[in-house]
Order: C-alpha cells, then structure tokens, then sequence
C-alpha cells in the first residue's frame, strides 16, 4: 500500500504516517482555502457549532444534578437553582443557550436561502443542515419538558397529541410515546435519555454537514465559484480571527441575557409544578416554534394542520429542486430578493400571530402568512427559475474585490 | 498428468456449474429470515415503551357520588387523566336532549352518553390536543352551551359533553364505567 508522503519530519512525521493528525488539521483548518470575500453572515455556521459544544459541556453537567422522575424533577432543578455551586449559572447558560442556538441557526439558515447556498453542487450539504434542524427541534422540545413545570406537562400533552390526529393508529401512537394513557413518569424518564442521546447524533450528521461542506467549500456573497487560487484565502488566520471576533460580539449577547435578563425569552408558567387537572390559560410554545405553531392553528382541520405545519419544515428537504435559477445570489436576481425579504418578514408575521390567541383578526392573518409561507417555496421559486432574468455575474471573485476598491458602485458596474 | 486432471475437475465444478437456482434460494430464505428475526427483535424491543404490567393495573378507580349535589361537578384521576362526573339538573339534562341531532358535529344521542341521565361522566381531555377545558369549578368559563369551555384553543362543550363549537373534532370520550350500587360507580 502506497502511504500518503507528507513533509514533515521527525515525530511528527512518524505519527502522520499512521495516523493523519497533522495533515488533517492542515488541509481543514489551517490551509483550508476560503472565499476571500465572505461577509459576517459566514460566521453563523461555526458559531452553531460552538453553542452546540457549550450546550453538550452544559448539559452533561446538569444533568449529574438532574433527577428524571416525575416526583423529584421539579425540586431538582430548584435545587440546581439554590443549593448547586454555580448551579444557576449552569442552568441560565443552557436555557439561554438553546434560545441563542436557534437565533444563530435561524440566520444560518436565511443566509443560506439568500445566497442560494443549497444550489448544485451543496443539496446534500443543505438537507444535512434540515436533518440537524429537525433533531434540534425534538431535542428542544424534549428538554422544555424536563424541569416539570406546568408548561413543561401541558406542551408535551399539546404536542404529543398532534400524533393523535392520524387516523386508526393515531392513539397507539400516542399512547407508545407517553408509555402511558397520558404524559407522565415513563414519558419524562424517556424524554429525559433522549434528550441526552440526540446532541450526539447532532454531533454526528454535523461531522457529514462539514464534510460535505468540504467537497466543494463555502458559498460566498456573489455566489460564484473559485476559479483560481487568486479568489481565496488560507482559513488561518484570516477566518479563524474573523470568527472569534464574531465569536465576541456573540458572546457579549449571550452572556447579556444570562447575566441581566436570563428568562426573558422563557414564561413564567413554568416554575409552577406540572399540574395534570390545571391547564394553563395561555399555551404558548417556545419562540422559535411560533411560526411553525401559527400554520397548525391557521387550519380549522386536525389533521391537515398538523400535516400543514410538518410540510413547512419538510419543503426545506426539496428546496434545491424547486428553486433552480442558475444563479446563486439573491444579489444578481432583483426578483427573487424582493420576494426572499416578503418571506423573511412573513416568518416573522407567523412568529408573532402563533403567541396571540386563535381568534378574530389573527386566525386570518395567520391563514395568509401560512398561504405566502408555502406559496414563496412551491409557486414563486420554481415560476423564477423560469423566467427571472439574472443580472450579469462578475468574472471572478478575486476582480470583483478589486472593482469594489476602484469603483464608487459596484452594483451597476456588475449590471452592464 | 494425474495432477493436471485434477485441477480440470476443479475448474469445472467451480465455474461451469455453478446452480443458480439453489444460491437464489438460499438467499432469498436467508435473507427472508434475517428480516423476520429482525423485524421480531426489533418489535420486542419497541414494545418495551408501550405502557408497563403496573401502568395498565392502575385502570380501576371507584368513587362515590353521595357528596355530589344536584348541579355540581366532581374531577377524579383515572389513567393519569381527569374524569368529569357532572351531577346534572333537569334543565341541563333537557337542554342536552333536546339538541337537534343532525346540527352536530359529532353525533351522539345523550341518552347513549350516560347510564343514568342524572350522571354524565367524560373524560376531562379535550379531544382537540389534549387541554383540561373549563366548568369544572364555580366561576369556571363553561362556553357558549352550558357544559365546559378549553381555553388552549377555544373548543365549546354542551352539557352532554358534545363539541358544538370550535376546532375539536370530537365528543368528550365517554370512558367504560358501570354502576356498582345506587351511589357509587367504578371507572376503568
């Protein structure tokens, strides 16, 4: 077998031969050659990756104080609260930890959708980053269960039930995922080990996210190829210090919230005891299930709201084939970015009717945003890949980050 | 020489005749029972999360009905759930019988709902996703037909525990339960 020559010498020759630390660092991290023109949206995707380890680092902490039993879980974590050494500091930093995982995750995304960065060759790259999406959304939703809380138990019961609306084995569905006849200690012990399981798995489709990623490296602002080594730049240092820089304006946010407003994003209903005969007045899901929530209300059907709001996270996996403009970057296509920042405004519209009450005025508002919400993926982009007419691209990266130094407007230098 | 034959006999039964037929068989059966054992073990498995031997026994609960006066309401935990035992008046009994059938949305005849028209007992769950609706109490919203209100998504029961409004597609489930004397029943 031919071994693969590197040029280092000594030690760390003799261990690269068996085993590729060195040279894996190297053509990953350090030499990795990146788009030199990426813009601050490209720091999204290694901050998910950091929140994600302080996330595992937090978790496991927690969950050594943690007692999964109906009985004790409540008082458990009120004991993480007063008697735990930092043992607040550990519990703010996970709960804000996971709001601040879905903000960076949601701009991940949205930078994604704008730049065209799930287009040929990245589709695997961007169902894998859906399939991370998906298992953040049961991971999340499992651990809002855990601290027993009333909205702990009643969103569980909610959202447990949604399996009820599928006809004939709907209840056995049900009744298998509660192990029980309604949510109770077999329910949370089960939720409890899931929670635990499923960040690892995260970690795992996040391992083939960067592979993949790595076959044909970063999307960029222009959404043109590289085409020579003059269109890139080594990953070290340059991005490593763009990220960390990126890293401390994060940080001073979310250490903002931990410090001074640690359940402003969460409801107060949940430090009272889970109470199976008391249902709060106001469900309301966490924030970053709002949207998806407002498309299961928007529908006067069981049924199809709850198959409407499993559609809305499902159109993601078939988006690189409804949206087939050759070009990638919503800069050079003046219709699609009219129609992405409805979109983008729309999900907030959805966001926001999915806390008020489903009546009156929101049910109808609700019923557009949903209506836009699906129109924008399965009418709008497939009728642009038709008939929308890009803008010139420049030539390559590297000329058009000299045009930016030499030209006061790029823009219509690029439109001639 | 000798050798040589041998090494001919070889090749032939090597390559020449090999039967297709029978690798096709012992494939396909080995295969078919791999995925039969898999699938059984896989089942075993899964089976272990529907509810355990103790969960199922805790399904009996007997409750007496002397305190309950005419009017009030009375919750008690069956399965991990709230069951509603309503006392009714006349009125509300009238009032739940003499709904026209054909305007409901799931149709069911009050008299098929209970055992003794005096005594309705639901399940408290709303068949929407599963809320504890309101009217249980003095004071409670009891919606627009007299009997229990959901306040996650606003369903409206009538006094026969029937959906007359909102996005529940169902009645209030009428659990299994028999009159063990005058005044005391046994759920479950």
């Amino acid at each position: 077998m031919q071994v693969k020559s590197n040029n280092y010498t000594g030690v760390k020759k003799w261990v690269d031969e068996r085993l590729p630390v060195f040279s894996f660092v190297e053509d990953n991290l350090t030499n990795y050659p990146t788009p030199k023109n990426l813009s601050y949206f490209w720091n999204f995707g290694s901050l998910a990756g950091i929140t994600l380890v302080i996330m595992i680092v937090t978790g496991i902490l927690l969950a050594m104080q943690y007692t999964a039993n109906s009985d004790l879980a409540f008082d458990s974590v009120e004991r993480i609260m007063r008697d735990v050494n930092n043992g607040w500091l550990l519990r703010y930093l996970h709960m804000n930890g996971a709001h601040m995982f879905f903000i960076v995750v949601y701009i991940h995304i949205f930078r994604g959708l704008y730049y065209g960065s799930y287009k040929s060759p990245r589709e695997i790259l961007w169902m894998l980053g859906v399939t991370i999406l998906l298992l953040m959304m049961a991971t999340a939703f499992m651990g809002y269960v855990l601290p027993w809380g009333q909205m702990s138990f009643w969103g569980a019961t909610v959202i447990t039930n949604l399996f009820s609306a599928f006809p004939i084995i709907g209840e056995s569905i049900v009744t298998f995922l509660w192990g029980g006849f309604s949510v109770d200690n077999p329910t949370l012990s089960r939720f409890f080990v899931l929670h635990y399981l499923l960040p690892f798995a995260i970690v795992g489709v996040v391992v083939l996210h960067i592979v993949a990623l790595h076959m044909h490296g970063s999307n960029n602002p222009l959404g043109i190829d590289v085409k020579s080594d003059g269109d890139t730049i080594p990953f070290h240092p340059y991005y490593t210090v763009k990220d960390y820089y990126g890293l401390g304006v994060f940080l001073i946010f979310y250490l903002g919230l931990v410090f001074f407003a640690p359940n402003f994003l969460g409801h107060p209903d949940n430090y009272i005891p889970a109470d199976p005969l008391v249902t709060p007045a106001h469900i309301v899901p966490e924030w970053y299930f709002l949207p998806f929530y407002a498309i299961l209300r928007a529908v006067p059907d069981k049924l199809m709201g709850v198959l409407l709001m499993f559609s809305a996270v499902a159109v993601l996996f078939i988006l690189p084939w409804l949206d087939t403009h050759k070009v990638r970057s919503s800069q050079f296509r003046p219709y699609y970015k009219q129609f992405f920042w409805l979109f983008f405004v729309n999900c907030f519209v959805l966001g926001w009717v999915g806390a008020m009450p489903a009546e009156g005025i929101y049910v109808t508002i609700s019923r557009i945003a949903t209506a836009y919400y699906f129109i924008f993926f399965l009418v709008i982009m497939p009728l642009l890949s038709k008939f929308e007419k890009g803008r010139v691209l420049p030539s390559s990266i590297a000329s058009s980050v000299l045009s930016d130094k030499f030209e006061s407007a790029p823009d219509q230098s690029f439109a001639k | 020489m000798a050798k040589k034959i041998i090494e001919n006999k070889y090749q032939e039964s090597t390559e020449t005749k090999i039967d297709t037929e029978k690798r096709d068989f012992l494939f396909l059966t080995t295969g078919g029972l791999a995925i039969a054992g898999g699938a059984l073990t896989a089942w075993s498995l899964i089976n272990t999360m529907n509810p355990a031997k103790d969960v199922l026994a805790l399904s009996s609960t007997e409750v007496d009905l002397t305190p309950i006066d005419e009017g009030q309401s009375l919750t008690v935990m069956w399965r991990g759930k709230p069951v509603f035992i309503k006392h009714r008046t006349q009125i509300e009994i009238q009032e739940a019988r003499e709904v026209d059938i054909d305007s409901l949305k799931h149709k069911d005849l009050d008299e098929s709902r209970v055992k003794n028209p005096s005594w309705l007992v639901v399940l408290g769950v709303c068949t929407h996703l599963g809320c504890v609706p309101l009217g249980q109490k003095v004071g409670d919203a009891k919606g627009d037909f007299g009997g229990w209100f959901c306040p996650c998504h606003g369903s409206h029961y009538d006094t026969s525990g029937r959906i007359r409004k909102g996005p529940a597609p169902l009645n209030l489930e009428v659990p299994p339960y028999e009159f063990v004397s005058e005044e005391i029943i046994k759920i479950g």
